[in-house]
């Protein structure tokens, strides 16, 4: 497959090809080689960034940027040898796609913190703790995870033993935050856990845990769910005792946006439950069925909580609410317009106008620095990342590892559309994280994971037949072909 | 299993397209509309960030920019503030921009595409970039000499080169402070401005170009125009100049200022009714040449016509369609007649030049960030006013008037002066408006002055006692 590292264009996006299947049976190569490439190139725009951001306040590289920027680089040096040694056959663009996220999530950071540092300056205030370097002590510790899960983890299909455990961890952690003592609410949405010092945001890792779970699930159940019982309009119908799960799914999606007040899980989860049982049992009937209840539970929530319906007419008219809870939107719209189409450049923009620039604004953030051009590639990396996930999911042969890689990549466009859409007014705005870009462990650790479960399926689909399991033989065992 | 995966991937594309398109439309597409919001403060912060250029006076700033360390970098400073407030205008927060400040904007925070190549450097330099000079035609003595010739009364003083329209003074009082009004601090900002809007003496004005008053007698000088461009009449020619005019269709009178009869035998010539300002002449005369003469002359000397200097100075007006009495008023300046300072300014200069009329202009020079000069303006001539043989009889009747007539204030001495009074009735109850134009030396004038004064409540002499010694402090000013 000469052409892997080209076949990333936009029809590559919209349809997934079966090439990587098909391939299988002959001699693989492992495009190792490719991926350090790709890494060094993503560290190399990170050092570039960040220049540019010490360039913009005039100041010069110090010691610091460099020793970060080394952290940065050993960092996905490390993943790349872990990848190397324990999936030598993993798709090469996973990798450093996902880096490149990072590491642009992290430049952004540290220039947000250079526009606190300042204005602290100006007001005479304290300097406040800069942001980039607990992120980075987040990578590092989500490094760690995504090696422990790629050398643990040999085959994905023994996650499959633990189907129904996971899915109760995963329910449990979503419902967490409204424990008493420990459950925190930010900002009118109880999304949070609070240990010690640290807090978390548990729906992060339950988000990989159900995914997991609805994968084991609907394989189980898959056949019994696509009987078909009547025909409406050409549409066949399950039987009513088989809409069980997805009327639980629906309730608990709703549980959460009526308990936690989270929008954007909720839909992510209802969204990705939907899709994934449509995959399993290939009926649309369930697509309509869910989509049904979808705007039931929109309308319903609408009708029934002020948040919601605050949230729609902000969306519908934000300059009504231009100075209260329209200010963050019109802000980050301001930021966009600002930024135009080849932004204001990094460091020279006033991102930090919009409230929640590092997390939940983090991509209105970059459009105002790297303006609609930059935009628009930094989506279709993410559109790259989702669609090499789904090849790995078409090409992978048992039905567990392409579910469970399939939902994986459902999980992460979805969220990047719900999110992306809500700054940029396509949609109403949830709060979610920009997956890899915005500040904050619990969804750095659980993306990188995510990255680690789809490398490991993606291994596992591109191996050939004849290789043993054993990845420590695969070093050797490689052989370049041109 | 690949079937519904690959349509899930073909949905997530569509997704992918949608906020494509969406973030294109907001960054291209509506971006301008909006950077043109209010309450976006990047557009302003952004400019607050540069060094926004100095506005000069030869080559000093009146106004510049100075680095603080506040959240805005840059803070605007007026020297001289409210001596050049109505041209430099202010640069506020809150109330935006106003004079040169406005106008030239785009120069002075370097956007104008007389920059391009500049920026283009700054951009490569990866320099902030930097503001472009506005070079401004004042004269610094002529403008301090007319600021403080009207301190402590109302009104309004401009000068003009004749020769080019290189505005010389454009001055107003009362005037304000633009140090306060640019400052950072809201509140200072929101207290001033409503002290200033509440002030009956309406000091945010630009008195000079902006406020509209009846010209009185010195209009004479346009009747006059118009009497010599019409061919019957000469400094010389004998007109009626009884104690009182009657208005045609009316029992209404004109009157001359001192109840006197203009001559003996109630005859006069032009160049002496002119000199001691006849209004039963001129009411006559009027009358004589007709409306529609009037409004041409009026028109060729810049009437009815909105200048952009660039400021944009009101329209100086000539009533549309006076009957037979009114003509008679309008010729010597009253009923609707109605003209700024810089437009009895321009009929000097035009009277001064040959007849020749420049339009007037502000800027001299638009210079880049390194000084460089990138474009100076052009004089342009608006109208030939006058024949230069009408304009040079002109000149000669003016000066009697200063030499010999009520014109005898704006005498310097070794310099011939042509100059014209004028007092004008703003309504019955109004006080009077004291104007004295004039232009020196009268052979080849080097400057034309106006300066109207508001508010002057006094009898009809107060032209020549209120206006004439700061027209004349001009003139020497920019003489010396």
């Amino acid at each position: 497959m000469p052409d892997d590292l080209l076949a990333v264009g936009l029809p590559g996006i919209l349809a997934v090809t079966d090439t990587a299947k098909r391939s299988t049976a002959r001699r693989q190569p492992t495009r190792r080689n490719a991926e350090l490439l790709m890494l060094i190139f993503a560290w190399g725009i990170g050092v570039l960034g960040t220049l540019q951001v010490g360039w913009a306040i005039g100041r010069d590289p110090d010691a610091g940027l460099w020793i970060t920027s080394g952290v940065v680089g050993a960092l996905a040096l490390i993943m790349h040898g872990v990848v190397r040694l324990r999936a030598p056959y993993a798709d090469p663009i996973l990798l450093p796609a996902a880096t490149l996220l990072t590491i642009l999530g992290l430049v952004m950071i540290y220039r947000l913190d250079v526009a606190a540092a300042r204005r602290a300056e100006l007001n005479d205030n304290p300097l406040p703790t800069p942001d980039v370097y607990s992120q980075l002590t987040w990578f590092t510790v989500a490094v760690i995870l995504f090696a422990s899960v790629l050398i643990l983890l040999r085959d994905h299909r023994v996650l499959q033993r633990y189907t129904y455990t996971l899915g109760l961890v995963g329910l449990i952690l979503l419902v967490l935050p409204l424990a008493p003592v420990i459950g925190t609410t930010v900002n009118g949405a109880t999304l949070w856990i609070r240990i010690g010092g640290f807090s978390f945001q548990p729906a992060e890792i339950a988000k990989i845990l159900l995914t997991i779970f609805f994968a084991g699930y609907l394989v189980e159940k898959r056949d019994s769910l696509a009987l078909v019982r009547t025909k409406v309009l050409g549409l066949g119908l399950p039987r009513l005792k088989d809409l069980g799960p997805l009327v639980v799914a629906w309730l608990v999606s709703l549980a959460v946006l009526i308990f936690q007040r989270d929008l954007g899980t909720s839909l992510l989860f209802f969204g990705l439950f939907v899709a994934m049982l449509y995959i399993a049992t290939q009926r649309r009937s369930w697509l309509v069925i869910g989509g049904a209840l979808f705007m039931g539970g929109a309308v319903l929530a609408y009708y029934m909580f002020g948040h919601v319906r605050l949230r729609v007419m902000v969306w519908l008219d934000p300059w009504t609410y231009a100075t209260d809870e329209g200010y963050q939107i019109v802000q980050s719209l301001f930021g966009l317009a600002n930024g135009g189409i080849l932004g204001a450049g990094i460091g020279q923009g006033f991102p930090n106008l919009v409230p929640f620039a590092s997390t939940d604004f983090i991509v209105a953030a970059l459009g105002e620095e790297i303006g609609v051009t930059g935009l628009i590639a930094l989506l279709l990396v993410y559109a790259i990342l989702v669609e090499r996930g789904l090849r790995a999911a078409i090409a992978v042969r048992d039905s567990f590892g392409q579910l469970l890689a399939a939902g994986l990549s459902i999980t992460l466009g979805l969220q990047v559309f719900v999110i992306v859409g809500g700054v940029t007014r396509l949609i109403p705005l949830t709060g979610l994280t920009t997956p890899f870009l915005s500040y904050g462990g619990s969804s750095l650790i659980a993306n990188w994971i995510l990255i680690a479960l789809l490398l490991r399926i993606s291994d596992r689909a591109r191996r050939p037949d004849s290789e043993v399991l054993s990845p420590d033989d695969a070093l050797t065992q490689v052989v370049r072909r041109t | 299993m690949s079937r519904p995966i690959r349509r899930i991937s073909i949905v997530l594309g569509l997704l992918l397209i949608a906020l494509i398109a969406n973030v294109t439309v907001i960054q291209v597409v509506l971006a301008g509309d909006y950077r043109d919001r209010p309450g976006n403060q990047r557009v302003l912060l952004e400019e607050y960030d540069r060094e926004r250029g100095p506005i000069l006076v030869g080559s000093n700033p009146v106004a510049r920019s100075v680095e603080t360390g506040d959240t805005l970098t840059y803070l605007r400073e007026y020297d001289n503030g409210p001596m050049y407030a109505p041209v430099t205008g202010f640069y506020s927060l809150i109330y935006g921009a106003t004079g040169l400040e406005r106008t030239e904007n785009r120069v002075l925070t370097g956007s104008s595409p007389l920059f391009v190549v500049d920026r283009a450097e700054q951009l490569f330099a990866g320099r902030d970039p930097q503001g472009g000079a506005v070079t401004t035609t004042l004269n610094a003595r002529a403008q301090r000499a007319a600021f403080n010739g009207l301190k402590g009364k109302k009104g309004g003083v401009v000068a003009i080169e004749p020769a080019t329209g290189r505005i010389l003074a454009s001055v107003q009082s009362p005037s304000f402070d633009p140090n306060i009004l640019s400052s950072h601090d809201p509140n200072s900002i929101r207290q001033y401005y409503a002290t200033l809007e509440s002030d009956p003496a309406k000091p945010l004005l630009n008195r000079p170009i902006v406020s509209l008053n009846p010209p009185g007698s010195t209009f004479k000088i346009v009747t006059a125009a118009a009497a010599l461009a019409s061919g019957r009449f000469t400094p010389d020619t004998v007109l009626p100049g009884p104690r009182a005019y009657n208005l045609p269709n009316s029992t209404n009178k004109i009157r001359n200022w001192n109840g006197q009869a203009c001559g003996p035998n109630n005859l006069v010539t032009l160049r002496q009714a002119i000199a001691i300002s006849c209004n039963t002449a001129f009411a006559w005369l009027g009358n004589e040449l007709g409306a529609e003469a009037l409004r041409a002359q009026a028109q060729l000397m810049g009437f009815d016509n909105s200048f952009q200097i660039p400021l944009r100075a009101a329209t100086s007006r000539f009533p549309e369609d006076p009957d037979a009495p009114q003509t008679a008023m309008s010729a010597i300046g009253q009923f609707d007649v109605r003209a700024t300072a810089l437009q009895m300014a321009m009929v000097a200069a035009a009277v001064g030049n040959n007849g020749t009329l420049m339009e007037p202009y502000l800027v001299q020079e638009v210079r880049g960030p390194d000084l460089s000069i990138l474009q100076t303006t052009q004089p342009k001539v608006f109208a030939e006013s006058m024949t230069p043989l009408d304009a040079v009889q002109m000149t000669e009747m003016m000066v009697n008037v200063v030499d010999n007539g009520t014109g005898s204030n704006a005498r310097i001495e070794g310099v011939r002066v042509a100059g014209k009074t004028g007092t004008a009735q703003t309504g019955n109850d109004n006080p009077a408006v004291a104007w004295f134009i004039a232009f020196a030396p009268a052979q080849s004038p080097e400057v034309a002055v106006a300066v109207m004064v508001e508010d002057a409540g006094a009898p009809e002499v107060s032209g020549n006692q209120l206006a004439a010694p700061i027209a004349r402090s001009v003139l020497e000013a920019v003489l010396r």
